[in-house]
């Protein structure tokens, strides 16, 4: 059996790392390389610290991000909390401004 | 023992995102104990050593964060003059009757203060179901399960002029600032608020978004309990934040981590015991880096960026 396939994840800065389908979520692969401006962050949705647009790719949600960060209109539009989604194809990135 | 009409923070009220997976953490792992489930569906906990009803009281919602705090009084007569002292202040006060949203509470108060937080008081409560031994009793009736905490101990609110939040703690609910740290300009950045010998009920920090919480602490009995704490986080993989490190601001022993739906834990034990005829300790905002963080020396950034 394959292993569950990794995704190249690409940032607005041009740093880039990779995050398998089955990985925690993107925003932990980001932070196991050092990536991104959120160096920590609560990993539960809940304070948006990791909110970010997919630019482009296609991912899907693991669990649910907090409405005070990530408005249903905001997430039909591609806006997310890292902690909450895991790729299902290579994703590029780009900053909605940390809160 | 100065214990000044506002007994303690006895109930907290949290949103949470899902609602089975952070169930899971405050019982199996935080060890709280599940008392009572409300027809709309919200959970009411409590730890091992708690006599009250219950102290937390989980809401599922589609945002994380705080519903509301509530303080136990010492008196219906003491409820019934801080009401009318509230309303004098400035914040109206509406009446919730007993035993409604809250299982075993008598009538409460509730009102909104500056910062943005919604505050209650009540004085009757029901014993809770299973609490600690009341003769002859042993030290618990039921092995403490998970990180065993002791009780819930305070919190840590985010908001904007908690300076007139701590002059409502003091004038209305008679309670001290043991702490405080100022800015150059002599502003309030942070004042730590008791009503008893504990270091701190309730602290705030100056912020412009209203009505957020920093973290929820529980107690815990020494610092091998924070140790032994700080593996059940590695365990069980939970997001740690800050620790095992030393508060020098009430010396609390102390680690930060966050729950499943975000909303950040404090695990702490060892602070002093404060009395109300000891002298302020004040903080300069450019040491309260130090000042929080003891054995690090500096300021560590999530503290003061991350909120629910």
């Amino acid at each position: 059996m394959d292993a569950p396939a990794s995704h190249r994840i690409t940032l607005a800065s041009g740093e880039a790392f990779f995050c398998r389908e089955d990985d925690e979520s993107v925003f932990a692969a980001m932070r196991r390389a050092n990536a991104g401006p959120a160096k920590s962050g609560c990993s539960g949705g809940g304070c948006g610290i990791c909110k970010m647009k997919v630019a482009a790719g296609s991912f899907r949600v693991i669990q649910p991000m907090s409405r005070a960060h990530v408005s249903a209109q905001d997430q039909a539009n591609g806006i997310v909390l890292l902690c909450c989604i895991l790729p299902l194809s290579d994703l590029t990135l780009s900053p909605v401004g940390f809160e | 023992m100065a214990l000044n009409q506002t007994l303690r923070p006895g109930l907290i009220q949290l949103r949470v995102l899902d609602l089975d997976k952070t169930l899971n953490f405050y019982k199996n792992i935080l060890g709280l104990d599940e008392v009572a489930r409300t027809s709309d569906g919200r959970v009411c906990l409590k730890t091992y050593d708690e006599f009250d009803h219950h102290s937390v009281t989980l809401r599922l919602a589609d945002e994380a964060g705080l519903d509301f705090v509530s303080f136990k009084v010492d008196s219906e007569e003491t409820l019934d003059r801080m009401a009318k002292e509230t309303e004098a202040f400035g914040y109206p006060v509406k009446e919730i009757p007993a035993n409604s949203d809250q299982p075993g509470f008598g009538r409460r108060i509730r009102f909104q203060i500056s910062t943005g937080h919604t505050f209650e008081l009540y004085a009757s409560v029901e014993l809770a179901p299973k609490h600690p031994g009341l003769r002859n009793p042993d030290i618990w009736n039921e092995q403490p399960h998970g990180m065993g905490v002791i009780r819930l101990d305070h919190f840590l609110l985010y908001g904007p002029n908690i300076a007139e939040a701590e002059r409502f703690c003091t004038e209305v609910l008679k309670m001290y600032v043991p702490e405080v740290c100022n800015l150059p300009d002599g502003k309030r950045l942070a004042t730590w608020i008791t009503g008893n010998n504990k270091p701190h009920d309730l602290a705030f920090v100056e912020y412009p978004k209203p009505g957020k919480i920093h973290h929820v602490g529980f107690l815990l009995q020494d610092w091998n309990h924070v140790g032994q704490v700080a593996d059940l986080i590695a365990i069980n993989r939970l997001k740690k934040d800050i620790g095992p490190t030393r508060h020098a601001i009430t010396r609390g022993q102390t680690i930060y981590f966050w729950e499943p739906s975000g909303n950040r834990i404090e695990v702490y034990a060892s602070g002093y015991t404060a009395s109300p005829d000891n002298p302020q300790r004040v903080w300069d905002s450019d040491h309260l880096g130090r000042g929080l963080f003891y054995y690090e020396g500096e300021m560590i950034p999530s503290f003061l960026e991350i909120v629910t």
